[in-house]
């Protein structure tokens, strides 16, 4: 299926050129091998006898700053235009997707119009959270809630189930506290013990939020104060996939049976943690910035392992 | 620094005014707080800082870089005003620690001035980037 893409974007791109994308892209291949596939192709096989019963796709977008046109990318609606156009022109459309945050750059009306027109053109529905953001009006989040807060709980978290798969949006971006990382606080945690509860261990989870659960780098806020403790309330469950903005590159690690993953942004890059005396915006040379922007896509392949994530830049013709 | 330490005699003479004054300054910070604060937050680059604060006048700048507050930690005295300049290309918003005052998200090259009347130590940072703090000093009879 992530060969579909590729190849249909591209006909110039043989199957080597396919396949360098996909190890370059990275997790879809790791996260298959971490589930005993031996390889990228038995993804795409794995992929295709599961699709019979059922397997799904979701396409997770992440980071879009639309308003933003700074040096780093003086077009940041633009790009996300690209993205969406790419996700518009897939043959097989996914299920839905997920925003991790970050829709605007500064929390405007126009901002929040200008996302919504061009997301909207996918047709598909899509679930949000913020990110810190999207919560800088006047009202500290209150027209990210009055637009995105329908069925929502507090400050937007929110849960659904698609395919079998239990969907879970946490908002880490609110309350933050001087000296702090993200943080979800007590009223959150608590819907969440409730809200996974009844659920049998088997239900493959997927929580996304807009910072990362986990700690990347603390030096520059790259984590979740009290990430640890949603995570212990998932436990119990067989296959939890953490999904993240926030950070505009991808990281994964995977941690018994959670796999944590963040998304690379269609705004502008950031650097690597420690790498730039800060992580504000990072300039690339404008024909390489597609190659640093981009889009994830997550195959779900059968229950009780691991899903498949592939990421894509705008570069990937 | 340089700037601070050349302030510092003069906001000392306007600390020497006499208990009158800091009455007065008592008074209106009161109803500063009780009243002002929402009007506050409004505050934006070109905006004047409330008007009744026993101010010297004086202006201090802390830039915001690199996700860094600079200077990270100020002694003013009282009456003096702190404007904090954003040169990021990424919004910041400064606020108290317990949210007594709050600026508006600055955006590049936005800034906000707020003029310190009490003594005490103040620490503020960045509201989407907790990481970022920074601590004012505010002595009577100047730094």
């Amino acid at each position: 299926m992530t060969n579909r893409d590729w190849k249909n974007g591209g006909p110039e791109m043989d199957r080597r050129g396919a396949l360098e994308c996909m190890v370059w892209a990275g997790t879809g291949m790791l996260w298959a091998l971490s589930g005993g596939l031996p390889s990228s192709i038995s993804i795409g096989e794995a992929k295709a006898a599961e699709l019979a019963k059922g397997a799904f796709t979701f396409l997770q977008i992440s980071d879009s700053h639309v308003g933003f046109d700074k040096p780093a990318n003086p077009n940041a609606l633009g790009t996300l235009q690209e993205a969406i156009a790419k996700i518009n022109a897939m043959p097989v459309k996914p299920s839905f997707m997920i925003h991790t945050g970050d829709i605007t750059h500064l929390s405007t009306d126009k901002q929040f119009d200008d996302a919504a027109q061009v997301i909207g053109s996918t047709g598909l529905p899509v679930f949000y959270v913020p990110g810190e953001h999207d919560v800088i009006d006047e009202g500290l989040g209150k027209s990210y809630l009055a637009r995105y807060g329908k069925g929502s709980s507090g400050s937007g978290w929110n849960s659904f189930d698609q395919n079998g798969v239990h969907f879970i949006g946490l908002v880490n971006v609110m309350n933050l506290k001087a000296g702090g990382l993200g943080n979800l606080g007590e009223e959150q945690l608590a819907w969440l013990e409730t809200d996974v509860k009844a659920l049998s261990a088997s239900t493959p989870i997927v929580i996304f939020a807009h910072v990362p659960l986990w700690t990347v780098y603390p030096e520059w806020g790259w984590g979740t104060e009290d990430g640890a403790r949603a995570l212990s309330l998932v436990k119990r469950f067989g296959s939890v996939t953490v999904l993240n903005g926030h950070i505009h590159q991808i990281m994964q690690k995977v941690e018994g049976n959670v796999s944590f993953h963040t998304a690379r942004s269609t705004a502008f890059p950031q650097p690597e943690p420690g790498k730039a005396p800060s992580p504000g915006p990072m300039k690339v040379p404008a024909e390489e910035l597609r190659k640093f922007l981009g889009i994830t896509e997550v195959d779900f392949i059968k229950v009780n392992q691991p899903l498949a994530i592939v990421d894509k830049t705008l570069a990937d013709a | 620094m340089s700037n601070v330490s050349k302030e510092a005699p003069i906001t000392g003479a306007a600390g020497g005014r006499g208990i009158l004054s800091h009455v007065g300054a008592f008074l209106v910070l009161l109803a500063f707080a009780l009243l002002a604060f929402a009007h506050l937050s409004n505050a934006t680059e070109s905006d004047v800082v409330p008007a009744a604060a026993p101010t010297d006048g004086k202006t201090v700048e802390v830039a915001i870089s690199n996700f860094t507050f600079t200077p990270n930690e100020l002694t003013i005295g009282p009456g003096t005003t702190v404007k904090w300049v954003n040169h990021d290309d990424i919004p910041h918003l400064v606020a108290e620690k317990a949210l007594a005052f709050k600026s508006q998200a600055l955006d590049t090259n936005d800034s906000f001035s707020f003029t310190f009347t009490k003594p005490g130590d103040v620490e503020y940072f960045c509201v989407l980037h907790p990481h970022m703090i920074g601590k004012i000093t505010v002595k009577a009879g100047g730094a």
